[in-house]
């Protein structure tokens, strides 16, 4: 019970302040088409340098999990998801508010979410420490293949192409060896004095994240934003929790379900909600009704995309290694503060790790009562035009980058690697295989080349990273993920040829 | 699989491979040895797997990525290269407010969907990039004494 002794952090003036800050401001991005909740908070980062390690946080965590909720506002008055994590929420929300239920739809999104995020807020609480705890006996070759174990389960799991995505991983491994050798203080690939001390994972992180973005607007054309927003009428919140309530049984199916693939690094909300809704219409008395505007879609698409939130952070927590890219840009948040999550945070930096959780719990309940209140407002902010939305991001980019260490090496890495992202999107390549390659980069090698010293002492190389049950398991996981992948790319790749024969 | 994306694949998988070998060549000749070691390993598993990409593309077996339609070239074309002007140049250049400034309102003259003929659509671009422009020097130079370059006009 050791979060409760912290909880008062939270409501310290500064804290609590930016978490209201994060919440509503993360509502009104993540209500904004083309505004992820990856590139939000990476674009936030910048701001955070100023502030104390845990206020840094409780913005950058607020953001997240407001982002995701705000996704919903989008996605039931336009018809189009604020983030990949409310595709599920548009299917009946969308026909709630065309039905005349908007407001309804809005109350229910935002009351499921907070109880499927307070939920998994929860799980995290009651789960991190005791993983924590038998994380610390991890040695050198435990954490040299859960780094790689990170790497293979994002880019084989969250790339539509195994290949591609392992190659995507193998490219951020590679741009994390670039600088200087830690040990010899040998000069690695540094091809351009922008690169001399090595590439920082901030200005890194908001390239591949927010320029792609920046250029797909480019890339739509002088296109006007005429979706129309659905004006909600007045809805009894009090009703809204009457149906949630009544409607447990989807709420929790949402909220299991989110909770579970939450743990699951490298499977994202998306999935999340798409899975929950699916597995909610198979289990429901209505199911004829999904689709046509039901409060079940809703509640199980929102309860499970805000689930996920809290679990997606146990393998960040407790073995540094990210389990989403929002997960990872966390990840560069900590460490632009010199703390770096594993086994030893909660022993090391009890006040940042719990005060930051707490207010993941807090933050889930401000942002259900700022949700049904903000909605309206940000809908409106959701009809931003494309072309303000891109020069914006651009704008922010740029001066969040320079920002970091004041140099302009790390603008230009910025946008040569947003540029390059961008290209490589386009040919099937995902950044959030590169961002974890690059980030658990240096985990990687710093455990392989201590792994190797021990090994040369001792039992030899082969021996110290092929032996051990904890090896072996690590080791049969990232086989796996790679050949579960291979099995499902192979398995459509089939039925899509024999549909292609039929039709 | 039409030709466009087909060639735009073997270009783009054709890059990654020569960064890929490249890069292995450069791990394995390096010296010192003890500080290629890492990158000798993650270099040999990027290079199978560039090359094996760049095949399938050659072979015109890649399934994933649509690559880029001539539309969406043309259309990002003009934006991109006001970007790379700003990001690469101009904003050193010129210092980070006025890039920014002018980058700014080239792009949301290129992008909005207003009439360009209209006087009271361009007044309305000047007013968005005026106020983007308050509110990052309120964030970064008054909140957060972020020192930029200096400024070619100020």
């Amino acid at each position: 019970m050791e979060f409760l002794f912290y909880m008062d952090e939270v409501f310290a003036p500064m804290n609590f302040g930016l978490l209201l800050l994060g919440t509503i401001g993360g509502l009104i991005l993540g209500a904004t088409p083309g505004l992820s909740p990856t590139m939000a908070v990476a674009l936030l980062i910048p701001f955070t340098f100023k502030l104390e390690p845990q206020q840094g946080l409780i913005l950058l965590g607020a953001a997240y999990t407001s982002t995701v909720a705000g996704g919903a506002v989008s996605a039931i008055l336009l018809k189009i998801p604020g983030a990949p994590a409310n595709i599920a929420t548009t299917l009946d929300g969308h026909a709630m508010a065309l039905k005349g239920e908007g407001a309804k739809a809005l109350q229910l999104s935002f009351i499921s979410s907070a109880i499927g995020g307070v939920f998994g807020v929860l799980l995290l609480i009651f789960l991190t420490p005791v993983l924590a705890q038998w994380a610390l006996s991890f040695g050198p070759s435990h954490l040299f293949w859960l780094a790689i174990l990170g790497v293979t389960v994002i880019g084989t799991l969250d790339s539509s192409s195994v290949v591609k995505g392992l190659l995507s991983g193998c490219i951020g491994l590679w741009l994390a060896t670039i600088g200087f050798d830690d040990i010899m203080g040998a000069q690695r690939f540094i091809f351009h004095s922008s690169v001399s001390g090595g590439i920082n994972v901030i200005p890194a992180l908001i390239g591949l994240f927010a320029i792609p973005q920046v250029i797909a607007m480019f890339a739509k054309g002088r296109q006007s934003n005429d979706a129309e927003v659905i004006v909600v009428q007045k809805h009894a919140v009090s009703e809204a929790f009457r149906e949630v309530i009544k409607r447990k049984k989807a709420l929790t199916i949402g909220t299991l379900i989110g909770s579970i693939i939450g743990l699951i690094p490298g499977v994202g909300g998306q999935i999340a909600g798409l899975v929950a809704y699916d597995q909610s219409k198979k289990f429901s008395s209505e199911s004829e009704k999904f689709g046509t505007g039901h409060s079940e879609g809703v509640i199980a698409a929102e309860a499970a995309n805000n689930a996920m939130v809290g679990p997606s952070l146990v393998p960040l927590l407790t073995l540094s290694i990210p389990g989403s890219p929002t997960a990872a840009v966390l990840l560069g948040g900590l460490l632009i503060h010199g703390i770096f999550p594993g086994p030893d945070l909660f022993i090391n930096y009890p006040k940042v790790a719990w005060t930051f959780i707490d207010s993941m719990l807090i933050g889930q309940i401000l942002m259900c009562v700022f949700g049904l209140y903000v909605a309206g407002l940000a809908a409106s902010v959701a009809r931003v035009p494309q072309s303000v939305m891109a020069a914006v991001v651009l704008g922010l980019a740029v001066f969040g980058s320079y920002s970091v260490q004041n140099t302009m090496g790390d603008v230009y890495v910025m946008g040569a690697l947003g540029l390059s992202m961008y290209f490589l999107e386009r040919f099937g390549f995902s950044a959030a295989p590169l961002v974890l390659g690059l980030i658990l980069g240096p985990i990687a090698e710093a455990n392989f080349i201590q792994g190797s010293m021990i090994a040369n002492a001792t039992v030899g190389t082969g021996t110290y990273f092929f032996t051990g049950w904890l090896n072996w398991l690590l080791i049969v996981i990232v086989v796996a993920s790679v050949g579960y992948s291979v099995w499902m790319e192979v398995r459509n790749r089939r039925y899509t040829s024999k549909e292609e024969i039929l039709s | 699989m039409s030709d466009l994306p087909r060639n735009q694949h073997i270009i783009a998988s054709g890059v990654i491979a020569t960064i890929g070998l490249t890069v292995a060549y450069i791990s394995f000749t390096q010296e010192p040895a003890a500080a290629f070691l890492f990158p000798r390993l993650i270099s040999s598993v990027f290079a199978v797997l560039a090359i094996w990409t760049f095949l399938k593309a050659v072979l015109g077996r890649t399934k994933v990525g649509n690559g880029l339609s001539g539309e969406a070239m043309k259309n990002l074309a003009p934006g991109l290269i006001v970007m790379v002007i700003y990001v690469f140049w101009a904003a050193k250049g010129l210092g980070f407010y006025t890039a920014t400034a002018i980058a700014f309102f080239i792009l949301l003259s290129l992008y909005d969907p207003a009439p360009h003929g209209e006087i009271k659509s361009w007044g309305k671009r000047v007013l968005i990039t005026a106020g983007f422009m308050v509110v990052i020097y309120g964030l970064f130079a008054q909140l957060l004494y972020v020192f930029t370059p200096r400024e070619i006009f100020f």
